[in-house]
């Protein structure tokens, strides 16, 4: 068979993809015109996974955060780890909802809806992190400015505070886009529903949606906008949580390299994440001729483009390390390099840089198969990558007394599974009471290329 | 297609969104109202105590001084409850088979103190200390209130942190000149003297008076 030519706009959209077509094909998962037992399998496994949570976080909420491995001088464990992985994966949705519409790239209307739920998802995933690792979170709201009794404003000069305010206004926008989004979507739902229940449904979150010039008018403006505010928050989240880092003084985190180098790992981690989801949903639902192999060669460019970002961060990090004339840093590279770091920072190497130099091939980047591992495989980097930052730095710092080591315990390693428990929890429940591909989107592009010159 | 919804639910849909905000702000207002409501500070809530000891009468009517009963206020973080044998140095001679005060001598009989039943409490993680307050010129009146007006104590001030903190950024409302700090009715500090009086009792600028570990040590 010859070897479908990708590039726009010939294959963004497999031939023999009508309008009708298209709607049947996305709207009968969530009205459950499709049984799958694939979908039961993995909803009984996420399940489990999120009990592991529940037991998790109530065993810390009666003996509190010393069942952690954590202790002086890494009081950082895994909870900061996963809230960073999570929050990074959780970049993806809004670059390819909110840039990728306004540099007016088509290709993101197959996968913009998918890859905002996720972002959702790995957003709440990660703000249930730095609350649970308060150790009282019960005062969670500490953290806010609002009338008190104590008198105080939090610390407005802590990074920490900005995460707050990042995250929440993050997890805001991104919220209220995916729903507009959605909107129009839910009215094609309502309309071919027929249990009334679902049907009244649908109805509340359709907003009395009919489709009208007026309504599509103000829905693009109201889109439209909100891409405009998410744009600039895809680059102020994990700038702000970098700097959870940088602020600090510790080698190995003072380095104004972080910003970037924090936006770039998140880019990357957030677009394996979108191919591991993305991937096996394709194959079970039987997406092939929405989610095409034109879309996996992008998805796969702007996945190893930011890899190979990532890897100049690495690379600038050892050269500032090993070239800065001071002891700390030094050391500190040294003890990545080999030291006692050399596994994990070897592993991030192999992860990171190495394994995704297959996608220079076009033939991995369209290959479902190589193209899932070589995603799975760098998820666990970007995690590891995670580990080496946070405990790296904070078990050696300046004065070898005060060195210290870190082992996450058996709960540590629960609540970080159980983490992905609840986001794969959320996310079977999504494909399966909404749209999991933006329908009106998809029209638009059938449309687009009805018109087409 | 027949409808989902009724008509009406033209008109419901914005007006459960428009209330359901109202509520929650609502319910914010009332949240703060409660946290400043006698129910959770216990100002102006009188304390019952075992012997219906009198502040208005004892420092109001007869004008003993604060320190002839609280001795430690001067030297000590805690002001001092007075030793029956204090009630005594009077009650020995006055009232001497008043019913009211049968506990008293009940207590002199026995050597039990008066359980007195606490009206000012600062939680356990807070280090307050009478002795430097009194010492640079903050009146009994400014916290305690017009003790020589209350029949059975009460709070007068809300013990909140920012009560704390509202004085501590602006101490000079409260430093009074030193002869006037043991005076139950002595008028509120101007401020014009202000400054030359903080300078005079060497009272801290007020970035000094904010730091955690002056109260949480």
């Amino acid at each position: 068979m010859e070897e479908p030519p990708l590039g726009y706009p010939t294959r963004l959209l497999e031939p023999g993809v009508t309008y009708a077509k298209a709607t049947e094909d996305i709207a009968s998962i969530p009205l459950r015109r499709i049984r799958s037992g694939w979908w039961w399998l993995a909803f009984a496994t996420a399940l489990f996974l999120l009990s592991f949570l529940m037991i998790a976080v109530s065993w810390l909420f009666i003996r509190g955060v010393g069942v952690w491995g954590i202790n002086i001088p890494v009081a950082w464990g895994f909870a900061i780890v996963n809230f960073v992985w999570w929050i990074g994966i959780g970049h993806a949705g809004t670059l390819i909802s909110a840039i990728l519409l306004l540099l007016a790239q088509p290709w993101r209307n197959s996968i913009n809806r998918l890859s905002e739920a996720m972002t959702i998802f790995a957003v709440l995933c990660a703000a249930m992190f730095p609350l649970l690792h308060l150790g009282r979170p019960w005062v969670f709201y500490f953290l806010l400015p609002y009338p008190d009794t104590m008198g105080l404003w939090p610390q407005f000069r802590s990074p920490l505070v900005w995460d707050a305010f990042a995250v929440g206004t993050y997890f805001t926008v991104s919220l209220l886009y995916w729903y507009i989004g959605l909107v129009p979507d839910f009215a094609t739902l309502r309309d071919r529903e027929t249990s009334p229940g679902m049907q009244r449904f649908y109805g509340i979150f359709a907003l009395g949606w009919r489709g009208s010039a007026v309504h599509w008018e103000r829905h693009q403006t109201a889109y439209r906008l909100l891409a405009g505010l998410a744009t600039p928050l895809v680059l102020s989240v994990h700038s702000v949580v970098s700097l959870d880092f940088a602020v600090g003084l510790l080698p190995g985190w003072h380095s104004t390299i972080f910003p970037p180098y924090f936006v770039a790992g998140a880019i990357f981690s957030g677009f394996a994440m979108v191919l591991t989801l993305m991937l096996p949903l394709r194959s079970i639902f039987k997406l092939h001729d929405l989610i095409t192999p034109h879309h996996l060669n992008n998805m796969a460019c702007v996945m190893f483009v930011s890899g190979l970002m990532v890897g100049y961060g690495y690379f600038m990090e050892t050269l500032m390390g090993l070239t800065s004339a001071d002891p700390f840093e030094y050391a500190n590279t040294i003890a990545r390099l080999w030291g006692s770091w050399a596994p994990i920072f070897w592993a991030v190497i192999l992860c990171n840089v190495l394994i995704p130099q297959v996608l220079w091939s076009r033939r991995v980047r369209t290959n479902e198969w190589m193209l899932f591992w070589v995603s799975i495989v760098i998820n666990l980097g970007m995690w590891l990558e995670r580990v080496m930052i946070v405990v790296c730095s904070l078990a050696k710092d300046f004065i070898p007394s005060s060195w210290g080591s870190y082992w996450p315990t058996a709960w540590d390693w629960a609540t970080l599974i159980g983490s992905g428990g609840l986001f794969l929890t959320l996310f079977l429940l999504f494909i399966r009471l909404a749209p999991a591909i933006a329908i009106s989107d998809v029209k638009e592009l059938i449309a687009e290329k009805h018109h087409a010159p | 297609m027949a409808q989902i919804f009724p008509r009406a639910y033209n008109t419901l849909a914005p007006a459960v969104l428009v209330g359901a905000s109202v509520l929650l702000g609502l319910l914010g207002v009332c949240v703060y109202a409660v946290f400043w409501s006698p129910y959770m500070t216990h100002v102006q809530v009188p304390i019952t105590q075992p012997v219906p000891f009198s502040h208005q009468h004892h420092v109001g009517g007869l004008g003993i001084d604060c320190r002839y009963c609280h001795t430690g206020v001067e030297t000590e973080s805690f002001a001092g409850m007075p030793p029956t044998h204090t009630c005594m140095t009077c009650h020995s001679q006055l009232w001497t088979e008043a019913p009211v005060l049968a506990q008293v001598r009940q207590s002199l009989t026995s050597g039990a103190p008066i359980g007195w039943n606490r009206v000012h409490n600062v939680p356990d993680f807070v280090y307050f200390n009478h002795s430097i307050h009194v010492s640079k010129g903050v009146g009994c009146v400014s916290c305690h209130g017009r003790v020589d007006q209350m029949p059975l104590m009460w709070k007068a001030q809300s013990l909140y942190m920012k009560w704390c903190l509202d004085c501590h950024r602006h101490p000079e409302t409260a430093i009074r000149d030193l002869k006037q700090v043991f005076d139950p009715g002595s008028p509120n500090p101007s401020r014009e003297d202000a400054g030359e009086r903080m300078q005079e009792y060497q009272v801290r600028p007020a970035r000094f008076l904010l730091d955690c570990s002056n109260c949480h040590r």
